[in-house]
């Protein structure tokens, strides 16, 4: 074989990879698409099931996930920003540090079912939260740590070196130099970061399992020591749990998941854009 | 007279071991233009570093000697290093304006000292950028982005930058490495005129400009002082053999 037919073959292989790549997230965006949206409208959105969930719609679940995901921001976010700004402007290269950072690292790679028991015996039982959103959102703010805590301390040591030498050299004090200099300039990564954790913890079913999810519920949660609904564990369940349930409402489910799940990412995505292209330097 | 500021026995480690200066002896008197000059790792940017405590920022580093500033000892851990580098001010060899505006850029030490009182920051902003010999260029322009500006008139925006906190010491870190020959005569003008009122530490960009504004001069070698002295004494009657091939020619 030719340079010229093994430069073709080459280029051929590499293209057919990153369109292998594409077109799983293509098919299945497709396919609920085209099996889900003649089920959503408005009353879908706005309607509890009834009739043994086989009518109705999806409201107690599309609340509970919107509380459960704005429970994991709360929960999530300060510790995880205080702790990627402490890894990026404060520690040292020493032991200390480094075992943090390993820890970051696994906590990664734990499968989600594992910190639902981890939950489920830290919250539910050991702190006796019981089964409520307090639960749920507690699991799904440790799960979404490490994520945001990465993103964020990328984001903050991107920050130019000199915006920070400069700041000190004009007598501003380390906090004021990294409140002032440093955070700014930051920002878009850290929330970029931010979202796409919230957005992984939206979509989980398996950390909610044990501390938060409820099958079915008459009546919306009042407060956060009750259980609550939630899109992902409810699509698992009119899959699964439900005989004769029409499967209309399984994709229309389906299709709101998978639409808050990559809303987030296009969120995030636009940040980005948009504040990378007012930056100055 | 007495000195603003006495180095005493300095000598500093980098991590690596490297050792960047050895045993500096030096007093530096108000109102005088001073210049370090040596080749590149004599330990210039170093010693410059080491008097506003921005070396603070370096991990595993070894110092060892004094720095007495005003008869203060610098690294004293009592002494606030805020307040010490709003006393010893600094620009960089590249200029370095910081996200914001011209005015932004102006105001941030003023405002970080906890001043906020908008006439007296913009007196103060106006007063150093005409030390500074920006303002004619630049006071229809303040809220434009310092970035915005040539390099030659960022260079003087850091200065005024740092003239606005009122310094008692400026310390220049080759201020004009990367301006052309009419930027870096409006900012050599300058420093004639600042040092009526500031103490200037200079590393001069060539041994032409340290012999062109120097009061008196230290030559560092491979971070040792060679020789310390006026003018005069160091680039037309050098004492020392390699003070006098550099300042020459003969190597550098």
């Amino acid at each position: 074989m030719s340079r010229q037919q093994t430069q073709v073959l080459a280029t051929w292989l590499i293209s057919i990879t990153a369109v292998v790549v594409i077109l799983p997230i293509v098919l299945v965006v497709f396919y609920v698409v085209a099996k889900g949206i003649g089920t959503v409208n408005w009353q879908f959105l706005s309607q509890p099931p009834s009739n043994g969930m086989t009518e109705g719609g999806i409201f107690p679940a599309l609340l509970g996930t919107v509380i459960l995901t704005f429970g994991t921001a709360v929960a999530a976010i300060p510790l995880a920003v205080g702790a990627a700004i402490y890894l990026a402007e404060y520690a040292g290269d020493n032991r200390a540090t480094r075992a943090i950072r390993l820890a970051i690292v696994n906590l990664a790679g734990i499968p989600s079912i594992v910190y639902g028991l981890f939950g489920l015996g830290m919250f539910v039982l050991f702190l006796n939260f019981g089964t409520s959103i307090l639960a749920g959102a507690l699991t799904l703010g440790l799960m979404t740590l490490p994520v945001v805590i990465s993103t964020a301390e990328e984001a903050i040591l991107a920050v130019p070196q000199e915006f920070r030498v400069v700041s000190l050299s004009l007598g501003a004090s380390r906090w004021q130099t990294i409140r002032h200099q440093v955070l700014p300039h930051a920002l878009p990564g850290i929330i970029t970061g931010i979202i796409l954790g919230l957005g992984r913890a939206a979509g989980e079913t398996a950390p909610i399992l044990f501390t938060v999810a409820a099958f079915y519920l008459p009546e919306l949660p009042k407060s956060i020591f009750d259980q609550t609904m939630a899109l992902p564990y409810h699509l698992y369940v009119i899959s699964t749990q439900v005989p004769g349930m029409p499967l209309s409402i399984q994709y229309g489910t389906a299709l709101v998941l998978l639409i808050i799940v990559l809303s987030f990412t296009l969120i995030a995505t636009a940040i980005r854009t948009v504040m990378r292209r007012r930056r100055e330097w | 007279m007495t000195a603003k500021l006495s180095i005493r026995d300095l000598s500093f480690t980098y991590d690596d071991g490297a050792q960047a200066l050895q045993h500096i002896n030096m007093e530096i008197f108000a109102n005088e233009l001073f210049v370090l000059f040596g080749p590149s790792r004599a330990g210039k940017t170093t010693l410059l570093r080491l008097i506003n405590r921005l070396a603070d920022l370096l991990n595993g580093v070894q110092r060892t000697g004094e720095i007495l500033f005003n008869g203060q000892d610098v690294y004293n851990p009592n002494l606030d290093v805020t307040y010490l580098r709003r006393r010893i001010g600094m620009v960089f060899a590249v200029p370095t304006p910081l996200p914001g505006s011209i005015y932004a850029n102006l105001a941030y030490g003023l405002e970080m000292a906890g001043i906020k009182d908008r006439r007296i920051i913009d007196e103060r902003v106006e007063r150093s950028l005409r030390q500074a010999a920006l303002w004619d260029e630049v006071k229809d322009r303040l809220q434009d982005s310092a970035f915005a500006l040539s390099g030659g008139q960022k260079q003087r925006m850091c200065l005024a930058r740092s003239l606005v906190l009122e310094p008692d010491v400026i310390l220049l870190d080759n201020p004009t490495s990367g301006l052309d020959p009419i930027s870096t005569a409006l900012v050599e003008e300058s420093l004639f005129a600042l040092k009526q009122q500031y103490t200037i530490i200079m590393v001069p960009h060539s041994v032409q400009q340290a012999s062109r504004v120097a009061d008196r001069a230290a030559f560092l070698l491979n971070g040792e002082v060679v020789e310390i002295g006026s003018q005069q004494r160091i680039f037309i009657h050098p004492r020392d053999k390699r003070t006098e091939d550099y300042v020459t020619g003969r190597f550098g």
